[in-house]
């Protein structure tokens, strides 16, 4: 049986999807390639993301790691999978902070779990922090030039 | 000999551990011992300080003298603007830093 | 140039808040300081020497008076009324008070400026040819490309955590003026043979600890790709640059490892996927932006030579202006190098003089140059005299354009809490002697760059002659650097051997330039003559 290492749904302090969070315990991307009925996977700052995309449709969790804030590589990740189609629950865990929310959250993420809760109203000034986005991300968002432009 | 060091944490200005609370002077330092952490641990979590350290420092009558130039150039301010230093008036700031 | 329309300015005001609320949270208690200090250093505020240190970017170096003034205002009022042009076309302040801080990003925020990401390990302000727009050498004006990039680039979501900082350059003529192989990305804007706009990518260049030139991995990128590729050059960098050793962070030791050609490739996987992706900004925004920049109306049928009854003011005007795209007009470069003076350093009051200048003489514009001057970028040929005449009596009418007194310093171990040793001093004590001892004009172009320590601010390897502060069991010492070059003929300079203490390098670089003058052939600048002789003759006069 692989290491478990997922956090538990009541480490969730942020979630913007419906439904009950996942509580698959995660996997290590090497254990989930292994088997064939795991459901959750934790990627790590050095695992490559893409690993997962023939995968994608029996995953309903991948929690990314950032074991230090400084360490960006978890933004690609996010948005590799959100780019090839994934749809689940998308949770970062570790260090993170106030400050990385709404950055986080315009690469796909959906739940937070950091380590060390977070100021409710803090995070909430950070999530609603940016009135417009320069660039198209893996949100929703409308950058900057398809406003300036009339296109959608 | 050790002396404290850091930045205020409002004004980023440099300032020297008294034993009481920090000074913009080096002369009003106060040699530290060895074990520094807990004194740094307190005035930083006060936030009396920002990012203290602890640097070797010799004195004499006129002072104390940070061992590093680094140290002495904090001490005073930039040789290039002999106006903006602790010690406008003194012609020879500049060799005291060297 | 650029003005921002409201979408622009509500990203700055929100920067502000953002940044106002971070402080509170720091001064309160709610940030440690570990956690504080990315967050003060994507907003330019260093602690350096001092006091925090503040860095205000100048996009592509363009700035209007109004924002030279209000720069100039920021000195007085939360400064010690002067600032510090750097290397990177910012300005930076050096006593700045963290408590003032966002009142300042308010300020700079009130004409259109910011500090966003001058500092960190994100994409930093972009830099640019200082005589964009002017130059009669120009394919076009390589600023839209810019400003293109610094929108894509500002508040990145994916790229504000990069293995280490991250530096753009776009020129768009053949001479380059920017340093362009020198950066982690340099751009160059060309015409391919069809006649259409496009942009080569030189990927991996830069100064610091290994210095490297860029090499080209795409000679043309359609323009409606362009952001696209730059991203794609930017994931590889965030997935697989170097994470465990920060001297080995930057893209240049990615792209050395990884082989050019493995990179590229890697690139063009990730641009074909992105490429799906729909990211690209449509054309119709490059031109919208190219709408800002479009050409002032220059007067026609005017004089194409001036006065030159007044020598002093004929050598300035020979040795400090730039051939201009306009008959009767030029760029004036106003030297920031006054002999003994600090490089790059400008009291509130030149600052509010450069302001007033631009307005009246030069539509409104003046530049940053890379150099640490102030370019007016078009100025009529005809009011150079007058010009001259204001710049003399401020102290900023140095004829010394790219000659030896035309000193990069880096701010060095007199601000920098990174420095090794001092630059300025160095620097004041060579233009001294060569202003002194008569020379300058005699050895013609020589550029000659000081850093403070191996972290390259100050272009030492891309020196004619470059100097290396170093510690020396605790003395300051410098090292010798010859043969560097950050035209378009990239070359990194070599060290010439044991170092020198302070008043030794300014010998040094004296019997360094007496090599030149005893072996130079017609026509040779420094540079050459040191290319066609080599080292040799330089080490025995130095060392033999
Ligand atoms: S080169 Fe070194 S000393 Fe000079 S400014 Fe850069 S970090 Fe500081």
């Amino acid at each position: 049986m692989a290491e478990e290492l997922g956090t538990s749904p009541d480490e969730v302090q942020f979630r913007f999807r419906d439904g009950e969070p996942v509580d698959h315990a995660a996997v290590t991307v090497d254990s989930f390639l292994d088997q064939s009925n795991a459901t959750a996977v934790r990627i790590e700052p050095g695992d490559d993301a893409r690993a997962l995309l023939p995968h994608l449709e029996r995953l309903a969790l991948v929690e990314v790691n950032f074991p230090v804030f400084g360490d960006g590589r978890g933004y690609s990740a996010a948005r590799i999978l959100r780019e090839a189609g994934y749809v689940g629950e998308l949770r970062a865990v570790g260090d993170v902070l106030i400050d990385q929310l709404s950055s986080m959250r315009r690469c796909g993420f959906d739940s937070f779990a950091p380590d060390k809760r977070l100021d409710e109203e803090d995070a909430r000034a950070a999530f609603e922090r940016w009135p417009e986005v320069y660039q198209p991300a893996a949100d929703a968002r409308r950058p900057i030039w398809a406003k300036r432009h009339g296109q959608d | 000999m050790n002396i404290l060091t850091g930045n205020d944490l409002k004004s980023g200005a440099v300032v020297w551990w008294t034993g009481e609370g920090w000074s913009i002077h080096v002369n009003d330092a106060i040699e530290v011992g060895d074990d520094t952490d807990a004194t740094c641990a307190r005035e930083e979590a006060a936030r009396n300080v920002n990012l203290p350290y602890a640097i070797e420092a010799t004195r004499d009558a006129s002072g104390w003298r940070p061992a590093h130039i680094k140290e002495r150039v904090r001490a005073i301010g930039p040789t290039v603007r002999p106006d903006l230093t602790l010690k406008p008036a003194d012609p020879d700031i500049g060799n005291w830093v060297i | 140039m650029y003005l921002y329309d409201q979408y622009d300015q509500a990203m700055v005001d929100a920067r502000v808040a953002e940044f106002r609320d971070q402080t509170e949270r720091r001064l309160k208690g709610a940030l440690s300081e570990e956690q504080f200090r990315p967050l003060r250093l994507m907003n330019g505020l260093y602690l350096q020497l001092h006091a925090y240190m503040l860095r205000v970017a100048v996009p592509y170096g363009t700035l209007n008076s109004r924002q030279m003034h209000a720069l100039a205002d920021i000195a007085d009022k939360y400064d010690r009324g002067y600032g510090h042009f750097t290397t990177r076309q910012n300005i930076q302040y050096n006593w700045i008070r963290l408590e003032d801080a966002p009142d300042i990003l308010a300020d700079l925020a009130a004409v259109e400026m910011h500090a966003i990401q001058t500092s960190g390990n994100c994409i930093r302000n972009i830099s640019s040819d200082h005589f964009a727009g002017a130059a009669a050498d120009e394919l076009v004006d390589p600023r839209p490309y810019a400003e293109l990039l610094r929108q894509w680039s500002s508040f990145h979501p994916e790229f504000s955590y990069l293995p280490r900082k991250f530096k753009f350059a776009v020129i768009a003529s053949d001479t380059d003026r920017a340093a362009m192989k020198l950066h982690d990305i340099g751009i160059q804007i060309v015409r391919n043979h069809a006649g259409e706009l496009g942009a080569s990518f030189y990927v991996g260049g830069g100064m610091g600890r290994t210095p490297m030139i860029a090499p080209c991995i795409r000679d043309f990128v359609p323009l409606d790709q362009l952001i696209t590729y730059a991203e794609a050059c930017l994931r590889v960098y965030n997935r697989y640059g170097r994470r465990d050793n920060k001297f080995k962070a930057r893209i240049k030791i990615l792209v050395h490892e990884l082989g050019q050609d493995e990179y590229t490739r890697q690139v063009e996987a990730e641009f074909a996927h992105m490429l799906e992706q729909g990211i690209e900004p449509p054309l119709a925004e490059l031109e919208r932006i190219k709408g800002y920049f479009e050409q002032p109306v220059f007067e026609s049928g005017l004089a194409a030579d001036f006065d030159r009854s007044d020598p002093d003011f004929a050598l300035w005007a020979d040795r400090n202006t730039h051939a201009h795209k306009a008959a009767g007009y030029v760029s004036a470069v106003i030297s920031l190098k006054p002999v003994g003076g600090i490089p790059g350093d400008a009291s509130a009051a030149q600052m509010h003089l450069m302001a007033d200048l631009a307005r009246e003489y030069s539509f409104d514009e003046c530049r940053v140059m890379h150099t640490q001057n102030i370019v007016l970028p078009h100025v009529r040929i005809a009011d150079l005299h007058a010009l001259w005449t204001q710049l003399e009596a401020a102290g900023l009418g140095s004829p010394n354009l790219d000659t030896i007194e035309d000193i990069i310093a880096c701010p060095g171990l007199d601000y920098c809490s990174l420095a090794n040793a001092r630059s300025i001093p160095i620097a004041q004590k060579i233009s001294q002697r060569f202003a002194q001892s008569g020379r300058t004009a005699e050895l013609g172009e020589l550029k000659l760059k000081i850093s403070g320590c191996i972290n390259a601010c100050g272009h030492h390897h891309a020196g004619h002659i470059g100097i290396l502060g170093v510690d020396r069991k605790g003395k300051e010492n410098y090292q010798l650097l010859l043969g560097g070059s950050e035209a378009q003929d990239t070359s990194l300079a070599k060290i010439t051997g044991p170092g020198f203490d302070e008043d030794g390098i300014v010998n040094a670089v004296e019997k360094a330039t007496d090599v030149y003058l005893a072996n130079r052939a017609e026509g040779e600048r420094f540079l050459d003559t040191y290319r066609r002789i080599g080292m040799e003759p330089f080490k025995e006069a130095l060392y033999g």
